[in-house]
């Protein structure tokens, strides 16, 4: 017998795992909030707008880039029938897989003075230098945009397609059938039912955007994130690093609300017909060669081109990049990301299965709290990382001192940072794999379960896990896959001397030699690959 | 001594009282189906015994012994009780043996064994141990829930709507079937429907449940004969309400003239409703003494096998009235209709 309404000790951990996730958000905004920092009155009197401008332009142009490539892509692979369509539709995704910063360097070294591009016009038309001709500077903030919206037009143009494959039809033919031109139909009608689809999408491009550092910071663009990088390790002013972190989260806010507002109305939205697998267009002739051409376009500046560069680097290097630092860096960011991937999962385990058994109000909070830091810029939460880090290093320092003990930086100067900032980060993944295939399990195998003498802990090891392999498999995969690629907070918050394969290929980027970190950048390219897959496989198991 | 008794339990889910002051006894041995429309606690009720949710007041006794109420509290896993779920419920990670041995604690490894082959025995299910779930016929699947459910030898037995998801072909062929393995290992048996085609099949007594109440609870002949509500008389099959005045323990006057009761009753009030099924109408051929009041009109007919079933419009309600073999009317056709003596259910006002 026990007592009713007993704390249960998987709420205990569910809490204390969600409030753990959520602290170092709690910290930045206290600490954004703090008296003026002269760091912080110096920037807001001199760059501090410029920065805001720059970061808002950033993301009103890759928006708009983004929908100028990714619309069309969307309705021709999801309405139309053209030679290629079918790969067409999982390749346009490929580049996701794509660093910015590696598509930057690329298209710097393809369009430099130096490059092969200006060399060929040179030759072409006999100009000696500079002054005879005027070439676009690609170092510049709309060189900025192009590259980054590039790699980001991929989530618009899914959302968007799958939006439109989950319209019915019929309006479309109905449509028609009143009179109106595809053309028209499309406006009138395709486009105002996927509005949402548009907005959710451009939401999540915003975000990217915002938090993208490396192509800004290698085009010498200076926005937000870039000065919360420099306020930090030029200034050593956390609480400058903060308050600047705060007007992203502004920006970031403003992104979700709108997410939000979009979707208010998704339920009249909803789909009626189930997925369509035919399409409605047969595109013949002029039209199809147009559309394949696209396509073909899209897919070889965001993809096939950077990749053959990188292949040609590689090549032409192999020496040099062959070397031991490339199996040191991958090394450690394996296992970097091996740690991060177990903790996130049996974190989320924790979490996910006390709000399957929480009879206690509010169940879904604490995988709330935990997940918001998925939302962070990488620089931002780096920053909310360190500052209860840093503050326990100096608490644990002072208080030890007198005892002759010197710890140094325990947590704030070493794996750990790195390794928390990465949980917090990537938790909201696990958790919603893990959410996912739990939803899969009927809720009456655990009474079954219960019902035989089984204790919730042993549900959970004898019945759930099992059946959750695969869903914690591929919770694991995506978690370790976005550890690999994630740069910003390991660029700040790595240990001295430490390199994971990011950081060491930005590293050769900042450097202008990629060629030598070109292995390291395939890697990256590779693994980012991944991902896709999966997202192919489950958008294939829809239709 | 009684297998499962509620007292007055109750239960509030968002506010709402799902169950509300509930009593019920199970004996010895005795199956008991607790029925009633959908969204009246039924299913609620089954969890409250099970512990799968915490009723808010009330006592749960299994075996004569305090399990639950408003400060103590046992853990479905102490409760050694046995259920059977709508959909099973089979872990699809588990051979069949598995399944079955899931609940087997304190055994060894060869009694554990022995006793899986005792269960697959008694479902017929000898040869399928080794087999998945997803390998095997709604049915099968069922026999597995049952076996698994009994192995442990539970005090009592809870079984959620397990017939909802088999064909009508073979249901009640099933039905027979899982009956005669509850009563062979002699458990005790809660069964949770709202088919009373089911109920009666399966159970030994009836509950009939009522927003989150029992309603009357007795064998299925007592509740259908002698229905203590309106509830219970609806719930149990149809009928059409006539206004009658009870002129003495055996007769009743209504529009349609007298009408006899097989057994005496004795009202408070003189006023109120009878209750007349199907079964105790009688068409025939309009006879010359017919008054308006006895004439109906056919207004369409079925046929169903043996004979045809007739619509008719009485005292403003329709019915189905089978006609007596070897009549036969047409749409239109005025008839006479008629009560024949029966133990007539009055509702008084």
């Amino acid at each position: 017998m026990r007592f009713k309404f007993s704390l249960s000790r998987w709420q205990f951990f569910a809490w204390v795992i969600g409030i753990v996730l959520i602290t170092p958000l709690c910290f930045l905004l206290f600490e954004s909030l703090q008296g003026d920092s002269e760091v912080f009155s110096h920037l807001w009197d001199t760059v501090l707008w410029d920065y805001t401008r720059n970061t808002l332009l950033l993301i009103l142009g890759v928006g708009a880039v983004s929908c100028l490539i990714a619309l069309p892509l969307g309705w021709l692979t999801a309405y139309c029938d053209f030679p290629g369509r079918r790969q067409f539709e999982w390749a346009l995704m490929l580049p996701l897989a794509m660093p910015t910063y590696i598509i930057a360097y690329v298209y710097t070294d393809l369009f430099d003075y130096a490059g092969p591009v200006q060399i060929t016009l040179r030759n072409w038309f006999d100009w000696q230098s500079p002054s005879d001709y005027w070439f676009f500077d690609i170092r510049t903030l709309p060189g900025a945009i192009m590259m980054i919206a590039l790699v980001l037009y991929p989530y618009l143009y899914l959302i968007f397609k799958t939006a439109l494959r989950e319209q019915s039809f019929k309006l479309v033919q109905a449509s028609q059938l009143m009179g109106l031109s595809p053309r028209q139909s499309f406006y009138k009608v395709s486009l105002p039912l996927a509005r949402g689809a548009i907005v959710a999408g451009l939401a999540l491009i915003s975000m990217e955007a915002m938090a993208d550092f490396a192509t800004v910071n290698y085009f010498a663009v200076s926005t937000l994130t870039t000065a919360v990088y420099d306020t930090w390790l030029g200034y050593y002013s956390l609480t400058a690093a903060a308050k600047i972190s705060a007007i992203m989260l502004l920006i970031l806010f403003l992104a979700l609300a709108m997410e939000r507002y979009s979707r208010r109305n998704q339920a009249v939205f909803e789909r009626q017909s189930g997925v369509n697998s035919e399409t409605l267009y047969n595109l013949t002739g002029k039209s199809a060669w147009l559309a394949t051409g696209f396509c073909c376009a899209v897919l070889f500046f965001a993809f096939a081109l950077p990749v053959a560069v990188l292949i040609g680097y590689a090549v032409s290097y192999a020496e040099q990049a062959w070397n031991s630092a490339f199996f040191l860096y991958a090394w450690q960011s394996f296992k970097i990301a091996m740690i991060v991937s177990a903790i996130t999962i049996v974190l989320s385990l924790f979490v996910v299965f006390y709000q399957r058994i929480a009879k206690q109000a509010y169940p879904l909070i604490p995988g709330r709290l935990a997940s918001t830091g998925y939302a962070l810029p990488g620089t931002v939460l780096a920053i909310a990382v360190l500052l209860p880090l840093s503050l326990f290093d100096d608490k644990l320092n002072t208080w030890l001192e007198p005892m002759g003990f010197s710890p140094g930086l325990l947590l704030s100067g070493t794996l750990f940072a790195i390794i928390f900032a990465y949980v917090v980060r990537f938790y909201a993944i696990a958790h919603g794999a893990v959410e996912a295939s739990f939803m899969r399990i009927s809720p009456s195998l655990d009474m079954a379960s219960q019902s035989m003498g089984k204790s919730q802990g042993q549900t959970l090891r004898k019945v759930h896990i099992p059946l959750l392999r695969r869903g914690i498999l591929t919770a694991a995969l995506l978690v370790f896959i976005e550890c690999m690629k994630e740069l910003p907070a390991a660029l700040l918050l790595r240990p001295f001397n430490f390199e994971t394969l990011a950081t060491h290929v930005f590293q050769y980027v900042s450097d202008e030699q990629l060629e030598l970190a070109s292995i390291s950048a395939l890697a990256i390219v590779v693994v980012g690959l991944v991902p896709l897959y999966f997202v192919n496989r489950s958008m294939e198991q829809r239709s | 001594m009684s297998s499962l008794v509620l007292e007055n339990l109750s239960y509030q889910y968002n506010g709402t009282a799902v169950i509300e002051g509930l009593d019920l006894t199970v004996a010895k041995d005795e199956i008991v189906c607790l029925l009633g429309a959908s969204g009246c606690g039924k299913t609620t009720t089954l969890k409250a015994i099970a512990g799968l949710i915490t009723a808010q007041q009330g006592k749960v006794f299994i075996d004569a012994k305090l399990i639950s109420d408003e400060q103590r509290f046992l853990a479905p896993e102490h409760r050694n009780i046995g259920m059977m779920f709508q959909d099973y419920a089979l872990f699809p990670h588990l051979t069949v043996a598995d399944n079955i041995a899931f609940g087997l604690t304190k055994m060894s490894k060869a009694q554990k064994q022995q006793r899986v082959n005792e269960m697959l025995e008694l479902v017929h299910l000898v040869g399928c141990a080794e087999r998945f779930p997803h390998q095997l016929s709604g049915g099968q699947q069922q026999r597995v829930a049952i076996a698994r459910a009994l192995a442990y030898n539970p005090s009592l037995l809870l079984l959620d709507e397990p017939f909802s998801n088999i064909d009508t072909q073979v249901r009640f062929e099933l039905i027979a079937d899982i009956r005669r393995i509850i009563k062979n290992q002699q458990v005790s048996a809660v069964f949770v429907t709202h088919s009373k085609e089911e109920a009666f099949a399966f159970a030994d007594t009836l509950a009939i449940m009522d927003c989150g109440k029992i309603v009357q609870q007795g064998t299925p002949e007592q509740l259908f004969n002698t229905p203590n509500s309106k509830v219970v008389a609806e719930f149990l099959g149809q009928g059409i309400y006539l206004d009658a005045e009870a002129l003495t323990a055996t007769e009743y006057t209504t529009a349609f003239g007298r009408v006899e009761s097989l057994l005496a009753q004795s009202h408070a009030k003189h006023v109120g409703q009878l209750y007349v099924r199907p079964h105790h109408l009688e068409l025939m051929p309009l006879q010359p003494q017919s008054s308006p009041a006895n004439t109906v009109t056919i207004l369409n007919r079925r046929f169903v096998g043996s004979h045809f079933v007739y619509k008719v419009i009485i005292a403003g309600q329709e019915i189905d009235v089978a006609a007596q073999l070897g009549q036969s009317f047409l749409v239109n056709d005025d008839v006479t209709i008629r009560i024949t003596p029966h133990t007539v259910n009055f509702f008084a006002e």
